[in-house]
Formats: structure tokens, sequence, C-alpha cells
């Protein structure tokens, strides 16, 4: 709703913003290492990180914009298989994490791994296919990093920042903002991000309890929100479809299901969610961290849920263009409920908590661009200093991208493509995770399960049209061929790619294509701090420290 | 070849006790199945406190899981506790486990 700029709000947005601005550039002097310009400094923060700081990093780094605004914004829109799912999706991650990520932890500390597209290149001596996960990382991560600035952006335009005037004067807040997360993630690195975490899960821890005990009271209870939210979802849509679901039917199980199992699968595929677990003091610290991370899932349900507290409200999410989108429902139900320097607290963290993530993302981008592009293909003896300053720039320049792709294109086609990016880095899943457990697979049969499920992933996505608007990508759930149910698109090109990488595999045993060099052994997987490390291949400026 | 008998405690070495970490991937695999089996929860009666059951079931799934995984995390450290680096598979080709 158009009501004018809302000044307390913005002071308090302005005054925390700066606050973490400050933190982010005294963050390169926290914790600091003896060896400066390496990209285990810069992008891993030194591989120092404990049970603690890991934790926040990665509340940082999975609990973003898309959590903040998008899940909650999906259930007030479209209900419960929509918006829900994210709840099993972030709390049997944990399990599933817990299983395989201690021994990428390992076998990347033997070997000085950064990103999970050097392992696929170490453990099976295979250019392409690293460069192949490689490209599907920093593909995915992009549309997840211009989620985040549609978020800041929800905030900002609810606020009543932008939106009028010339095309600068519109985005300049949103300018203002990236600007400072580019100059601090430059100068300190993921350090930056892990410092300003702390300040991000206080101000959420805050914002969510004052908002889960106070909103629901005063629109009516629970029982209230809950009918109001069945009325809404079981009402009919101007094609004649109830509008969305209040609790899955049974035709609506598999998608429930495939969605919160493809998610949780996919997202420690990301490069951002590898980097902040490699950048964890030792082999145990993510299992450790998969113990108490379900404290945020708890978060995430409570936020999902004020999806349908808006409904309740009444809660009008019309953008400043005079255009209803549902993205902005959250901030417009802050400022619509709490008083101005309230509001204002809830503003900064729900841009904060898009910041971080972005900043992370951007770093973890930027480290697997080095690492398997421009070491591999283009400089093969870069030193350390010359890997961290590349890093550097091309964190400049994917948070450039990711800017472009905000202004550019339509909102609603942001949410889409992060859908997309979640199918795509799924596919990554068969060369990474079954290679932490098997050789069996050869390289050119993943190489091949990969194109085929990155294929038909993106034509199928691309199939699911909006029947009101005829956009294309309209959604993330498709027809699973055989099952006969619909189903999230992601998990079935994953299925086929496994299928295919198997058969191709078992065919060039039997033609007898060698398989590639594979580098680890055994032992590698199980490796701890404090077990000797292997540098190979590097030209050294100063000794490893640590 | 003989990698148990080298070991001071047999069957405790990088490939773990055997039966402690089966415990720990069932137990892994509770919230998972659990979870994934959306007809056992997809209804609104018995509700607590206003709650439908679907969301209020869901909630108590975060604290169960979390139950879960951190049982399987104490299990894991008894079943392969720590030692220092050994190359022993160096000595073959990797296996593969």
């Amino acid at each position: 709703m158009n009501t004018g700029i809302n000044y307390s709000a913005l002071a308090v947005l302005i005054g925390l913003f700066l606050l973490v601005t400050v933190m982010g550039f005294w963050a390169s002097n926290w914790r600091r290492g003896e060896h400066l310009a390496s990209l285990d400094e810069w992008g891993l923060g030194g591989r120092s990180f404990g049970t603690w700081i890991t934790w926040f990093l990665l509340g940082g780094d999975l609990y973003t914009a898309y959590t903040f605004v998008a899940v909650p914004a999906a259930m007030f829109a479209l209900g419960s298989v929509s918006g829900f799912f994210a709840v099993p999706y972030t709390i049997i991650l944990y399990p599933i994490i817990f299983i395989y990520m201690s021994r990428l932890w390992s076998v990347s500390y033997r070997h000085g791994y950064v990103t999970a597209a050097d392992f696929v290149r170490g453990r099976y001596g295979s250019k392409e296919l690293s460069l192949a996960v490689a490209i599907t990382g920093i593909l995915a991560t992009m549309p997840y990093i211009a989620l985040q600035l549609v978020g800041i952006q929800a905030v900002l335009e609810v606020v009543g920042l932008g939106g009028s005037g010339s095309v600068v004067a519109k985005d300049l807040p949103l300018f203002i903002a990236f600007a400072l997360l580019a100059a601090y993630t430059y100068s300190a690195g993921l350090r930056a991000p892990a410092v300003i975490a702390f300040v991000k899960d206080g101000l959420i821890y805050l914002v969510i309890i004052v908002a889960i005990i106070y909103l629901p009271a005063k629109v009516g209870g629970w029982a209230y929100v809950f009918a109001a939210a069945q009325a809404k979802m079981n009402s009919l849509n101007a094609a004649g479809r109830p509008v969305g679901v209040f609790i899955p039917s049974a035709q609506a199980y598999w998608a429930y299901a495939t969605l919160a199992l493809g998610s949780a699968l996919a997202l420690f595929m990301y490069p951002h969610s590898i980097t902040a677990t490699l950048s964890s003091r030792s082999r145990n610290t993510i299992r450790h961290n998969a113990t108490i991370l379900p404290a945020y899932s708890f978060v995430l349900g409570l936020l999902a849920l004020l999806g349908w507290v808006a409904i309740a409200a009444g809660t009008k999410p019309i953008g400043l263009d005079g255009v209803a989108n549902a993205q902005l429902v959250i901030p417009q139900l802050f400022e619509d409920s709490f008083p101005g320097w309230f509001a204002g607290v809830a503003f900064a963290a729900v841009a904060i908590g898009a910041l971080v993530p972005a900043a992370i993302m951007s770093i973890a981008a930027a480290n697997t661009f080095t690492r398997n592009v421009y070491r591999e293909w283009i400089k093969p003896h870069a030193t350390h200093a010359e890997e961290a300053n590349v890093s550097k720039i091309v964190s400049l320049l994917v948070k450039g991208f990711a800017l472009v792709f905000v202004l550019t294109l339509d909102k609603q086609n942001a949410i889409n493509f992060q859908l997309l990016g979640g199918i795509w880095i799924l596919q990554t899943f068969p060369s990474i995770v079954f290679g932490l457990y098997t050789r069996w697979f050869h390289r050119w049969g993943l190489l091949a399960g990969w194109a085929v499920g990155m294929s038909y992933g993106t034509i199928v996505a691309y199939n699911v049209v909006n029947p009101v608007t005829g956009n294309h990508f309209a959604g993330s759930l498709s027809l699973i061929p055989v099952v006969g149910q619909m189903g999230y698109i992601a998990l079935t090109a994953f299925a086929i790619n496994a299928f295919l990488a198997a058969v191709v595999t078992v065919i060039l045993n039997l033609a007898g294509v060698p398989h590639g060099h594979d580098e680890t052994i055994e032992e590698d997987y199980f490796a701890d701090e404090g077990d000797p490390r292997l540098e190979k291949r590097r030209e050294m400026i100063a000794p490893v420290h640590g | 070849m003989n990698r148990l008998e080298n070991d001071v405690d047999a069957g405790a070495g990088r490939s773990g006790n055997k039966v402690l970490l089966t415990v720990a991937s069932v137990l892994l695999a509770i919230p998972i199945v659990g979870l994934l089996w959306v007809q056992s929860y997809a209804k609104v009666e018995p509700t607590l406190a206003g709650f439908p059951f679907f969301i209020w079931y869901q909630f108590l799934w975060v604290f169960l899981c979390a139950a879960c995984t951190f049982a399987a995390y104490r299990v894991v450290l008894i079943a392969r506790p720590r030692r220092p680096f050994s190359p022993r598979g160096a000595k073959g080709r990797d296996s593969g486990r």
C-alpha cells in the first residue's frame, strides 16, 4: 500500500544497516590467520570455524530471503503444498547431510579442496565433469542471489523508498545497500557474513518471537487464523479452481513429499552450502551442527504460518506501482501491525537476513569460478594470491550480474528461476555424493546423466505454464512418468540422471573405456583436524598454516 | 589384508563398528521416513490449541528429528573413534566403500 515513507521505521532500518556495515569491515581483522592472501583465508575463513560459528554461518546461509519472504508469500497465495513443504524439507535436511557431508569435509581437508568441483576433479580425474559441476553451481547460484536482492527490495518498497521518480532514484537505495555489501565482502571475505550472521539471527529471533506471540492474538487467535486460511484456500479463483491447498489431499501427497525430499537433497549441493561446511574446523563439526540446526526449522515453520496470519489480518500486499505482489506480504503485515520503530527492526531483520546469504553465495560462486574455471582452464599455475584476487573480483561480478537480473526481470520470474536453480543443482548430486562412496560410476556416464537431467528438467520446467498469465517456468511440479502423480521436477530429473549414469557406466565398462585417475584413497574420507594434508600441484607463496 | 588384526580394538578402525553404525543409520532414517509419509499426517483432527494436526505434528518432528540426529551423533562418535591418520588404504585401490 502506498502510504508514503514510514520515517521511524526507515531511521531504525538505516541505523541497523550501518551497524552491520561497520561490523562487516571490522570482520577482516577477526580471527585472522597468518597467511592472508589465499583462497583458504578469504574464501573459507581459514577453515577455523567451530560448532557455534558454523551454526550461525549455516543458518545465515540456508535461511534466506526465500524463507523470510518467498515461503510466507507462497503460504499466503497458494497454501501448504507450495509453502509448508519447507518445514519437512528443512527437518529431513539434517539427517541427510549428517550422512555424507563429513566424508566431503575429510577428503577436502586432506586434498585442499575448496569446492565440490575440486573434489569431482580429484575423484574422477575428469576436467570436463568438474567443469560441468562448477558451471551448474555458478548458474544455479545467480538467481538465488537475485532473490535475496528481491527480498531487500520488498522491504524498501514497503517502507516507502523507491518506486517513484527516475530509474536511478527508484533503485538508488538498493544500489547503496548493494555497494556496501560488495565492499565489505571484497575486503573481509567469508569472515564478514560470519560476523554479521550473529546480528541477523538475533534480530530474526526477536522479530519472530514478538510476531508469533502478538499477531495471532491481535487478529483473533490461531483457530481464527486457520479458519481464515482454510476459507481462502477453498474459495474459487478466476479459473474456477480452488485458490490453494489448506491441507494436502491424496493427489498432493507425492508433490509434498518430493518437494521436501528434492529440496533437501539439492540444498547442500549449492556452492555456498559446501563453502560453509568446509569452513568448519573438524570432521564432526557439521554433524554436531546437524543436531542443533533444526532450531531454525522451527522458526521457519512459524514464519511460514505468518503467511496465513496475514490472510486473517486482511493484509493487502500492493506494490508502489499499484500491482498486487504477494512477495510484499510479510513486510506489509509488519508495517500494518507494529509501531514504526519495531517495523524498522523487522525490516532490518529481513534485509540483513538477505544480505548475509547474498555475501556467502557470491563468495562461493567466485571460489568455484576461480578454482574450476580460471585455474583449470585459463591459468593453471596461478598462485594463492592470484587465486584470491580473481575470487574477489568475480564475487563483485556475480553480485553485479544478480543486480542486473533483479532490475531487468519481473520479480515473479526471479522466484520461478530460483525453482529452476534447484532443478539444476540437484543434477550434480550423483557426481558429488555417489562419488563420496564409490568409484563404480564412469566419468562419462555421470556426464551423460548430468546432461540429460539438466535438459529434461529445464524443458519440463519451461513447459509449466501459468493458465492465467501464460508465463513459462510457472511452477516446479509436473507429472512423474511411471508413477503418474504430480511431483517435483528436480527429483524426476535426478532419477533419470542417476539411472542413465548407471546404464552408460555398464556400457562403457563393457567397452573397456578407461576410468580417470583417482587421487583419493579410502583413508582420506575419514581424515580429521590435525591429520597431515596434501598440497600438490600448487605453487606455494607462503607456508600453509594450521 | 589383515587390517583388523593389527588394530588395538578390532572392528573399531576406519570402517567402524558395524552394529553401532547400523543403529545410527536407523536413527537417521526414522525422521526421513516419518515426514515423507505424508498420508500419515495430512489431516485436520486432532487439533491442538487451535493448530490442525498437519501443522503441529510437523513442528513436533523438529524436536524428534533433533533427538534422533543427536543420538546418531553420539553413536557415531563411539562407533568410529578418533584415531590418527595412517594411509593403509594406499596399498590397494580404493575399495570404494
